[in-house]
């Protein structure tokens, strides 16, 4: 078809007046990027991504700081003194601190004076009482060097050789404990992080239905175009990954903001007293940069599932059209 | 160039809509389809592209038996049909030049190299002056004349319209008219569906006249 010979046939279908010269032109994307629909899912994901990216935070700064507890707590022994019959209390006492510092692998070793071992009975008895009445225990803490294998059974031997009513605690018990319950904090973590990765599967696919619904009349045009299932499939995948990502970056950075934001308020408490009983619950309450990065790494992921999540829903409607 | 050898279509479980179809459509020829409305007229197009499969008989298109082909050769097939539909299907997102360009678009070509081709056209049916208004604001036989541009841009082997002077003024619509037998006479097989007798009566052209889902062919 030569269309330059046949222009003057059909001159009389518009009335033109003179042409601009042809230019190159910015085109539109296939898939319009602004559409209700689009900033619905785009809502969708960051509202999960902020859901999961907090919880995930917790779940680290959780870990971080029982396993600061934790190994505060490991590395130091306390040896118990007590007053027995016939033997004195101050020569026990000094004899025990003796042999813990000729102990290998002790770096530091504080025995408790008689007032400081009153002072830590004072918030149950109060103050003003003769402590020389009462069978007050000596304590002895003594601090190892880390990465120190210690034999305790061969240690509590020598300890009661020294002083028989001595007897030594490494608080495995309390750190059995700790380390349960803090197993149990992140494995609960996990499960509610779990739970909000299918949640988010799952609201994604639905408004992604709802997108690729609004859609429909784009995929059909295509189709009488003559493009292929995978010239639609690529261009809808590229969009809905980008709509992903925006959500997981908009979810994933507001909840950086939130840990950010919450360590500079831990940091104007600091010092008062409910700051520092804080502080000694869950540590410094910052995240670390490695933090941040799974923060960053899962906003991602997120935007790829919901790339996953749609490619299923595509795939569903190009079938439907056919 | 397309062949029905006693082809039947129903849909789901419901009646057959259109039965023993025989016919051939010879290259560059020119054919109105008509019938009373709701005779079957859309399916036989929707037959025609390949976006509905026949319950039974054959189809040829091109050379194709259409039943042995996979969704990509279709895809391709469909590439030598344009198709001007009643509801002009333009995306409302993108102006009358990206309408009309998209076939190129989708065949992966650059925008300057089809630029110039797009812009001739759009002249040619008159929308020079209309190239970077969005489809809402256009009127109904700009749509269609846009609608018509994008079937015919790619410079298909066949043609099917459904309706296409249905929602323009009976001035248009001789141009409209115009404007296919013209690209009929550049080499383009062309079939119009239209319950339009005034129309039909303007040019002479072989009929094909559906009646209770059957085919009457009038040369």
């Amino acid at each position: 078809m030569s269309r330059t010979d046949e222009r003057g046939v059909l001159v009389d279908l518009g009335q033109e007046r003179p042409q601009l010269p042809a230019r190159a032109r910015n085109m539109s994307p296939i898939v319009p990027r602004a559409s209700i629909h689009g900033r619905a899912l785009v809502a969708v994901v960051a509202i999960m991504t902020f859901l999961a990216s907090m919880t995930t935070g917790t779940v680290l700064l959780v870990s971080a700081s029982a396993a600061e507890w934790q190994s505060d707590v490991a590395s130091e022994i306390t040896i118990q003194v007590r007053p027995q019959a016939g033997r004195d209390l101050e020569r026990d006492t000094a004899a025990v601190t003796e042999a813990m510092r000729a102990q290998a692998g002790i770096v530091e070793v504080k025995p408790f004076t008689k007032d400081e071992s009153g002072k830590l009975l004072e918030p149950w008895l109060g103050t003003g009482l003769s402590m020389d009445d009462l069978p007050v225990p000596r304590l002895i803490i003594a601090r190892v060097q880390p990465g120190t294998p210690l034999d305790l059974g061969a240690l509590r031997n020598r300890m009661t050789q020294v002083a028989p009513s001595a007897s030594v605690d490494d608080h495995r018990a309390w750190i059995e404990r700790m380390r349960s319950m803090t197993n149990a904090t992140v494995l609960a973590g996990f499960g509610i992080l779990a739970l909000v990765i299918v949640a988010t599967i799952i609201s994604v696919s639905f408004a992604t239905r709802g997108a690729m619904a609004a859609n429909r009349p784009i995929v059909e045009v295509l189709h009488f175009v003559g493009a292929g299932d995978r010239y639609i499939a690529n261009r809808f995948l590229r969009h809905f990954l980008r709509l992903g990502l925006e959500g997981g970056v908009i979810g994933g950075g507001v909840a950086m903001l939130v840990f950010g934001f919450s360590e500079s308020i831990a940091g104007w408490f600091s010092g008062t007293p409910v700051g520092d009983q804080f502080a000694a619950l869950l540590g410094t309450f910052s995240l670390r940069p490695s933090g941040y990065i799974v923060l960053a790494v899962q906003a991602v992921l997120i935007g790829a599932v919901t790339a996953v999540a749609s490619r299923q829903t595509l795939f569903a409607t190009l079938n439907e059209v056919d | 160039m397309v062949r029905f050898e006693n082809v039947g279509l129903r849909y789901g479980l419901g009646p057959e809509i259109l039965r023993d179809l025989n016919f051939q459509i010879p290259p560059h020829s020119f054919q109105f389809l008509t019938g009373p409305s709701g005779a079957g007229k859309t399916s036989l197009l929707r037959l025609l592209f390949l976006s509905h499969r026949p319950t039974r008989g054959l189809v040829n298109l091109f050379g194709h038996d259409i039943s042995q082909l996979g969704k990509d050769e279709i895809a391709d097939l469909r590439k030598r049909i344009g198709i001007v539909l009643q509801d002009f299907r333009l995306l409302d997102h993108m102006t009358t030049y990206e309408n009309v360009a998209l076939p190129f678009r989708v065949m992966g070509r650059s925008e300057s190299s089809y630029r110039k081709e797009v812009i001739d056209l759009l002249r040619w049916v008159g929308l020079g002056e209309r190239m970077d208004a969005l489809p809402p604001i256009l009127s109904g036989g700009e749509k269609q004349r846009a609608a018509i541009a994008r079937a015919v841009i790619s410079r298909p082997q066949l043609l099917l319209a459904d309706e296409p002077t249905g929602s323009v003024d009976p001035t248009l619509g001789r141009r409209l008219l115009r404007l296919f037998i013209e690209l009929n006479k550049s080499g383009t097989a062309v079939i119009i569906a239209t319950h339009d007798i005034a129309l039909m009566d303007q040019y002479e052209a072989r009929r094909f006249v559906l009646h209770q889902g059957r085919l009457h062919i009038y040369e």
